[in-house]
């Protein structure tokens, strides 16, 4: 049975972004039961990560002229990545993380469309902060990461930067653009498979109308707000049949509406898509893949009470969140270390396990690039490619080289840390594998690791040997296969 | 009697003297002849508008139902007419593409896609890449190219210029490196001098050892392997400096990346390299037009590229091909675009392409019945299947057997287009 500590890094690393030295204290007082709670319930903790911005302590960002995360996209990720590493509420970044790869919209397209400044205003703007109030996409699913499904799938349909993304704002009676329909089923819900062409025309004519409106006071104005508005004169009015059932009656057709009360019929499709049982199965296998294991398939069993849950439950995440962190399965080893860490995990993880003293996260943004992830940006409207999808050689060597970088800027608390187990090189490995908790090494990689302390020279745990050896020895454990999984 | 299965299955050592080699057999010496052959794939990500790169300039329908985003016929830079009398011309943007065309170095296949088209990009991607449309989550029609090379494998046997790997490289035994920056395919050490060297020593022996009950693990470790295993060829691209100015698109330096490793002769057979941003539901045109600005890219780059390789005499060793997961509608949208649609068109290019257009137009009719076209009338119906155009570059170029590595006999005699 693994240790109370091992238990609590596995689900913080799965329910969070690895354990700091404080979280695992924290946690480590808990029983799981509690300790999930304490996860789900984040509600608890004041949501006040972002003021420690720039305070001495947290890891630093990196400011060209003003710090302007609600307006600069490459502040925005900067901000994202400081609160995955201080958040005291890390499951809703988990969360956050996971809808914004689910709902995937790419910064960039939103930019063409209406420029730079308010492109990161519609995808990562706090609404507190925000002179006209906007609340960005990222925003907005942070605030409904837990709620209702069927909540959260209503307000992307609505959101600006989605209208934006997946052409809805274009969307008319004269013209249906199939676009935000097709995906609201493909992606957002059911899958391939459980729809046909006619189902993309169909939802199409469904969503005529919901359109994006853009306000300004002035020509100069340099906030324009950006709200979804129902365009009733561009509402196609007549019945739209589906192949699967749109209401509980099993009947599949949206009746003909007035065009006033035409908006009723997309709130109508998104509750039968949220509600249809192949959604609430591909809602909890995602979870499950993301949350539980990634190589170890569902139990169909738990598919199935937990799609039935959800369905009774008024699609509440929540629930089904707490439901499967506490489930025997995520506590399970055999579930530890099956899952390929995505680049924010890995780069959030590295600060919180090997520190972050001086370091800035603008470096792990720049290399993230090359890791493959790019926040606000994901690849397409499918999201990152998961799984092994993360891994290539250039993806691995902007792993390696993060960690090189890491674990070079953090030398000196290293050394410090670590000069009470320095009499010996086997008690500085064993330290470090303790501290960084990768994935059980085999034999054959344990003595390489340990051949490597010892390969320049006899062991004396001096200072000049300990700064070069422990950078050394973190830069390959943190750049190793093993520490990748999570 | 030795059959052609028997070959396959036994290799080549199987056969001895004086058996008559059959015409295939004299194909494959030929293709596995050739020193140092390249291709390098084009991957149109988004669904191109084939309606839009190749136009049939006198159907009165593609104005009629393309108003907005139609290319005017006075624009169009004429090419002359396919085998159905079709006249047809390029984007006007494809001066250089012309160009080529003019010297018998650019095919265009019309029409190419396959039965029950995926309006999917997901779904479309994974049916292009395994060439599979029946079960499409398999390996790639290239990696299963690559898993047939004898061992031992260069390490940059083939080239993806992205940061993930596509599904047409996915192999079961050779590990594609991903390369999106040449310049930044490098091993950081937080020391320096004999101890990095020992740093990048033990990383890779540590990803040497092969687990056997933790395959995950051991394909990470595999990529390590290979990342280091290939650095210091990657590097040596870097190096390369071409006489030409390539554009700075991503890729036009792609591209040149592409040139520097064939002139470095680093041994590479397959390049992916991909222009992204072909979902025009919105805005093709017009001002700021997403499709002009796509095709200059375009132009640029693969005239730069040609004009290269052309320069240093290696034209003859490089095929380009281009694909998209789908074309678009027949018809546009209300937002100056088109969606989702079928059949699209493949280009073909390099010193040794027998040039020319290859298929037939469609017709964009609308009459329900008009065999070119399909969905009412809606979406261009394929003429080719796409695994024809992959047999002939497995046969004519890769030198290896598409019956085989398409599992099924797609070769078209007509379709000779190399």
């Amino acid at each position: 049975m693994a240790s109370r500590d091992e238990a609590v890094k596995h689900l913080l690393r799965r329910a969070g972004f690895g354990a700091s030295p404080n979280e695992l204290e924290f946690y480590s007082e808990l029983n799981h039961r509690q300790a999930v709670d304490t996860l789900v319930d984040y509600e608890q903790f004041d949501d006040d990560v972002d003021a420690f911005i720039g305070v001495p302590g947290y890891v630093n960002v990196t400011v060209r002229g003003t710090f302007s995360p609600n307006t600069v996209i490459n502040d925005a990720r900067q901000r994202w990545l400081f609160r995955m590493v201080h958040t005291a509420r890390p499951l809703q970044e988990k969360m956050t993380l996971f809808w914004h790869n689910h709902f995937a919209t790419a910064y960039s397209k939103v930019a063409g469309a209406y420029g730079a400044s308010d492109a990161t205003r519609m995808m990562a703007a706090k609404a507190s902060e925000d002179p006209a109030k906007l609340q960005g996409q990222v925003e907005t699913i942070r605030t409904l990461c837990l709620g209702s499904f069927r909540d959260l799938v209503i307000a992307m349909a609505k959101d600006p930067a989605m209208l934006v993304w997946l052409d809805g704002r274009f969307n008319t009676k004269q013209k249906p653009q199939e676009n935000f329909g097709r995906e609201l089923m493909e992606l957002f819900s059911m899958g391939v498979g459980f729809y046909r062409e006619s189902d993309v025309y169909a939802a199409a004519r469904v969503f005529t109308g919901w359109n994006l409106r853009r306000t300004t006071t002035s020509r100069e104005d340099l906030y324009p707000v950006y709200e979804f508005v129902y365009n009733a004169a561009a509402h196609d009015a007549a019945a739209k049949t589906f192949t699967f059932p749109i209401y509980p009656d099993g009947s599949p057709t949206i009746p003909s509406r007035s065009a006033d009360g035409g908006m009723q019929d997309g709130i109508d499709l998104i509750t039968a898509v949220v509600s249809y049982p192949p959604t609430a199965r591909r809602l909890v296998t995602r979870l499950w893949n993301s949350f539980v294991s990634e190589l170890n398939p569902p139990p169909e069993e738990l598919v199935a009470d937990f799609a039935q849950a959800y369905l009774n439950h008024n699609y509440d995440l929540r629930l089904l969140m707490r439901s499967m962190l506490t489930s025997g399965n995520f506590r399970s080893e055999a579930n530890y270390f099956t899952k390929y860490s995505w680049p924010a995990e890995f780069v959030a993880r590295g600060l919180k396990e090997v520190g972050w003293t001086g370091f800035s996260v603008n470096d792990a943004v720049s290399q993230m690039v090359n890791m493959g992830q790019v926040l606000y940006e994901p690849p397409d409207v499918a999201g990152w490619e998961q799984g092994a999808g993360w891994i290539s050689t250039g993806g691995m060597l902007a792993r390696m080289n993060f960690a090189s970088q890491l674990s070079k800027a953090q030398v000196t608390n290293l050394v410090n840390q670590v000069r009470p187990y320095s009499k010996t090189a086997d008690a500085v490995l064993s330290y470090f594998l303790d501290r960084l908790s990768p994935s059980p090494y085999e034999d054959a990689s344990y003595n390489d690791l340990r051949s490597y302390l010892l390969a320049s020279g006899a062991w004396t745990g001096s200072d000049a040997q300990l700064r070069v050896k422990v950078p050394g020895l973190v830069h390959l454990i943190v750049g190793s296969a093993e520490y990748l999984f999570v | 009697m030795m059959t052609r299965r028997d070959f396959l299955r036994n290799g080549a050592g199987a056969f001895t003297i004086g058996m008559a080699a059959p015409s295939f057999l004299t194909e494959l010496a030929h293709a596995q002849g050739a020193a140092s052959r390249s291709l390098v794939v084009l991957y149109f990500g988004g669904g191109n508008d084939a309606l839009s790169t190749l136009i049939s300039y006198n159907d009165p329908f593609y104005y009629s139902r393309r108003p907005t985003i139609a290319i005017p016929a006075g624009n169009v830079l004429q090419i002359g007419s396919d085998s159905s009398k079709v006249a047809l011309g390029l984007h006007t943007q494809l001066t250089g593409l012309r160009a080529i065309f003019d010297e018998g170095r650019l095919g265009i296949i019309q029409r190419t896609g396959y039965e029950n088209s995926s309006r999917s990009h997901f779904q479309g991607q994974d049916i292009w890449g395994s060439a599979n449309p029946a079960n499409p989550q398999t390996l790639g029609w290239l990696g299963r190219y690559l898993d047939t090379l004898p061992a031992p494998v260069n390490p940059l046997v083939a080239w993806d210029a992205l940061r993930e790997i596509p599904r047409a490289l996915f192999s079961d035994h050779v590990s594609v490196p991903a390369i999106p920056s040449a310049a930044s395919y490098t091993y950081a050490s937080p020391n320096t001098g004999n101890e990095a060297a020992l740093e990048r020593t033990y990383a890779q022996r540590i990803a040497s050892h092969v687990p056997i009950d933790r395959p995950h693990l051991a394909f990470v470790n595999s990529n390590i392997d290979a990342a280091m295993n290939t650095l210091d060829k990657v590097a040596l691209v870097t190096k390369y400096q071409s006489s030409l100015t390539y554009p700075t698109s991503g890729l036009g330096q792609s591209l040149k990346t592409v040139a520097g490793a064939i002139s470095k002769n680093v041994g590479t057979k397959v390049f992916w390299v991909q222009l992204g941003g072909f979902d025009t539901h919105a805005s093709q045109v017009g001002t700021n037009g997403a499709y002009p600005r796509l095709m200059t890219e375009l132009n640029d780059a693969v005239l730069a590229f040609y004009n290269d390789l052309r320069s240093q005499g290696l034209l003859d060793q490089v095929l380009l091909t281009s694909f998209s997961e789908f074309g678009r509608r027949a018809y546009e949208n209300g937002s100056v675009g088109c969606d989702h649609g079928a059949a699209g068109l493949m280009f073909v290019l390099g010193g040794a392409v027998r040039g020319g257009l290859y298929g037939t137009a469609a017709s964009l009719n609308p009459d329900p019945k008009n065999p070119t076209l399909e969905n009412n009338g809606g979406d261009v119906h394929y003429e080719t299947d796409f695994r024809s155009v992959y047999a002939r570059i497995i046969d004519g170029w890769l030198g290896a057997d598409s019956v085989s590595l398409l599992a099924g006999d797609f070769r078209k005699p007509d379709l000779k287009f190399i």
